[in-house]
């Protein structure tokens, strides 16, 4: 199956990508072009995260940083790697993961390079849980925080479904609402970030801009078992969204339960989604920007799962790093970095669209 | 005789037809100006509603002696120096939004284009956020002149990058220049302002959009932009008309296409730089009241335009009336009050009407 669908995208190149490794009763293939991208990118993550470990206000060695992750031993160099900068690398790694996997999920889904989880005003929503915990509720932790963002992006991604609904969910319809909800619950916040002390406005900035200051392990273990639970189940429905990449009519055709792969994949991207939101805000441009820098990379047709979860932590890890160096000591949040590297991005992709006259 | 009669009879039934045409054509026309009308009449309303109802509800009675037979009270202090240019400067803004939406919609082809769309409120902001930080500026019409010299400076560059290349700006190039341009100068606008606390203390209350506390002095300054900006609009309503038929279609009908959207865009920016200026960005109107307008008289841009902008202030007004009234004694901003209003209203909207028709 999988090699019919690779036969019919890609324009008979080849007729099968990669190599094709085939005993008496399986035949697997191998996408060698895959499998060295993800190894370069899995070392290039390995090595900025032991690069943004070792520096900060106080510089640890590489070498002391390896010993340091693995070691027992109780000095300052442990101390500081294991409590405070294991943790938010980590963080930074499984949250650009979830992200770029959800947006990937959505693009491909909505056959728009342009989609992400707002489509159904999942942003707005968690803003709103998340600054509401901050604002309104006296004493709030992180723990709350998330919390909060989790429960406000989730019930607004279900009451713009709901919303949509009616004799089945229209695609378009389903956009509208989502827009015209996600501007009724941003306003809701805007009015609390002026009903707020300035102390609090502060805060909720920095979370609405996407931070990773102070992650510990406390946001590493959710969103890691999260992680272990999702990834597995969009792995096994990335099959079908191959397939819905060709078209609704081809993907029932080609024997895909349309309507229920459909609501499989918006529950899982939307689930990723809530987990990266709720441990580090919603970081932008990662959901946007990893998957076709994955298709480029591996030159697949359509969604790589893995490639694109390691393009995005990669992302994240370089974003974290350069925001907490470029004006050092003082640590931007994470966001500010993706939103300035994203967005030339997205002027760059425009522009080469134009000029090849592509649009 | 029977045989001439049905020879006959088709002719006549053509007649008839055309008859009915011309004459369903001219009552649809003395419908459309009824409403017009009734428009008007609902904008006075309104705005008389908005010079009655604040903090200090003054009677109708007062209000109207304030301007016939001015003393110098309290009230009419009240309701000649802080209230009407409020409200003036509320007619103006909608008026503008509700036009550069229709407009917007009508270049691109595209029922759910917002003035938003060229990037005029992300430079406005950058601006104004600049001004803050940098200059130490915190007076409304300081804003004003910043924030419309970044909407306009924004909306150039956007265009700019969307012509780019061959065939010239197309709605979908610029919608995706000025999308990225904002994403771009946002990441700028946040960077600032968590950097320093005071200056997020002040735009926090700009960035809600909000007419509390504009006097002349702001009405003035943006006046002028917005005249002729309306006039520009207005006028290009018949060159809409046929590129909304398709760019070869209007081309065929004698069309400037290129003039057309040079004027068009020449419109949006000076109406959405000027609005943002006024009262920072007001988000909905530019995209809802459109729409309404089009339910209401269809597609056609010389009644959708005029309809446009007197809907908008009648949105505004209205709107700013209930956020003044449901906080007492503080106030809702009217930016909160349309968005938290027009989303609801958006969502009923989009499960009501047909899909072919917006």
């Amino acid at each position: 199956m999988t090699t019919a669908v690779a036969r019919s995208v890609r324009k008979a190149r080849s007729p099968i990508s990669g190599r094709v490794i085939r005993t008496r009763r399986v035949s697997v293939r191998l996408d060698v072009r895959a499998i060295s991208v993800g190894a370069v990118l899995a070392i290039a993550i390995v090595v900025t995260s032991a690069w943004s470990i070792s520096v900060g206000d106080f510089p640890i060695p590489i070498r002391d940083v390896v010993r340091a992750v693995f070691s027992t031993a109780s000095d300052d160099a442990e101390f500081i790697v294991q409590t405070l900068r294991l943790p938010r690398v980590l963080t930074a790694i499984m949250v650009g993961a979830a992200f770029a996997i959800s947006g990937g999920i959505f693009q491909s889904l909505a056959n728009n390079p342009l989609a992400s989880p707002d489509v159904v005003g999942f942003n707005s929503g968690a803003a709103l849980g998340a600054v509401f915990m901050i604002v309104a509720v006296e004493g709030a932790g992180s723990l709350e925080v998330s919390l909060g963002a989790m429960v406000g992006g989730i019930a607004t991604a279900a009451l713009v479904y709901v919303f949509a609904w009616k004799r089945g969910v229209h695609g378009y319809r389903l956009i509208l609402v989502g827009i015209g909800i996600g501007f009724a619950v941003s306003a809701v916040v805007d009015y609390m970030l002026t009903r707020a002390q300035i102390y609090d406005a502060q805060r909720a900035a920095v979370w609405l801009t996407g931070s990773l200051n102070g992650r510990g392990w406390e946001h590493v273990r959710p969103v890691g078992f999260g992680l272990l639970l999702l990834v597995p189940i969009a792995a096994v429905l990335s099959r079908q969204l191959r397939l819905l990449e060709l078209g609704t009519d081809t993907a029932a055709a080609l024997g895909v339960r349309v309507g229920r792969a459909r609501l499989g994949l918006v529950l899982v991207g939307v689930a990723l989604a809530a987990l990266a939101t709720a441990s580090a805000g919603p970081i932008g441009f990662v959901a946007l920007v990893s998957p076709p820098i994955a298709r480029r990379l591996v030159r697949a047709p359509g969604f790589t799962l893995v490639p694109t979860a390691l393009v995005g932590a990669l992302l994240t890890v370089v974003a974290d790093l350069s925001a907490r160096r470029i004006m050092a000591p003082t640590e931007l949040p994470v966001g500010i970095a993706t939103a300035a590297v994203g967005a030339p991005y997205l002027l760059w992709l425009l522009s080469r669209e134009i000029r090849t006259g592509a649009m | 005789m029977a045989l001439a009669e049905a020879a006959v009879a088709p002719g006549a039934r053509i007649t008839a037809t055309a008859t009915a045409a011309v004459g369903g054509v001219a009552r649809r026309r003395a419908i459309r100006a009824t409403g017009l009308i009734a428009l008007v009449g609902l904008l006075v309303f309104v705005v008389l509603l908005s010079l009655a109802v604040g903090a200090k509800p003054i009677p109708l009675a007062d209000v109207l002696r304030a301007f016939t037979g001015f003393d110098g009270s309290n009230d009419h202090l009240v309701v000649r120096e802080l209230r009407l240019p409020r409200t003036l400067v509320g007619v103006l803004v909608g008026a503008a939004l509700g036009v550069a939406g229709a407009m917007m919609q009508a270049i691109t082809r595209n029922p759910l284009a917002d003035p938003g769309l060229l990037g005029v409120n992300a430079g406005a902001s950058l601006a104004v956020v600049i001004g803050i930080a940098v200059f130490n500026l915190g007076s409304l019409s300081a804003y004003v002149w910043l924030a419309f010299v970044g909407a306009a400076a924004t909306s150039v560059v956007v265009y700019a990058l969307g012509s780019m290349g061959r065939g010239g700006a197309t709605p979908v190039r610029l919608a995706l220049a000025g999308a990225a341009l904002s994403a771009l100068l946002g990441a700028f606008t946040s960077a600032v302002v968590l950097l320093d606390q005071q200056t997020l203390d002040q735009y926090r209350f700009w960035v809600v959009g909000s007419l509390a506390g504009r006097d002349q002095d702001v009405l003035l300054q943006v006046l002028p932009f917005i005249v002729v900006g309306l006039v520009v609009g207005l006028a290009t309503a018949r060159p809409l008309n046929a590129l909304g038929l398709g760019e070869d279609a209007a081309r065929a009908l004698g069309t400037r296409v290129g003039w057309t959207r040079a004027a068009t865009a020449l419109s949006v920016t000076l109406l959405c730089g000027a609005a943002t200026a006024a009262c920072g960005p007001i988000g909905f109107i530019g995209l809802v009241v459109p729409l309404g307008a089009r339910a209401i008289v269809g597609p056609d841009q010389r009644w959708l335009l005029p309809y446009s902008a007197l809907l908008g202030p009648i949105v505004l007004i209205a709107c700013d009336v209930v956020g003044r009234v449901i906080a007492r004694p503080s106030e809702v901003q009217v930016g909160i009050m349309t968005a938290a209003l027009g989303g609801p209203a958006f969502v009923f909207l989009v499960r009501r009407v047909r899909m072919a028709q917006l």
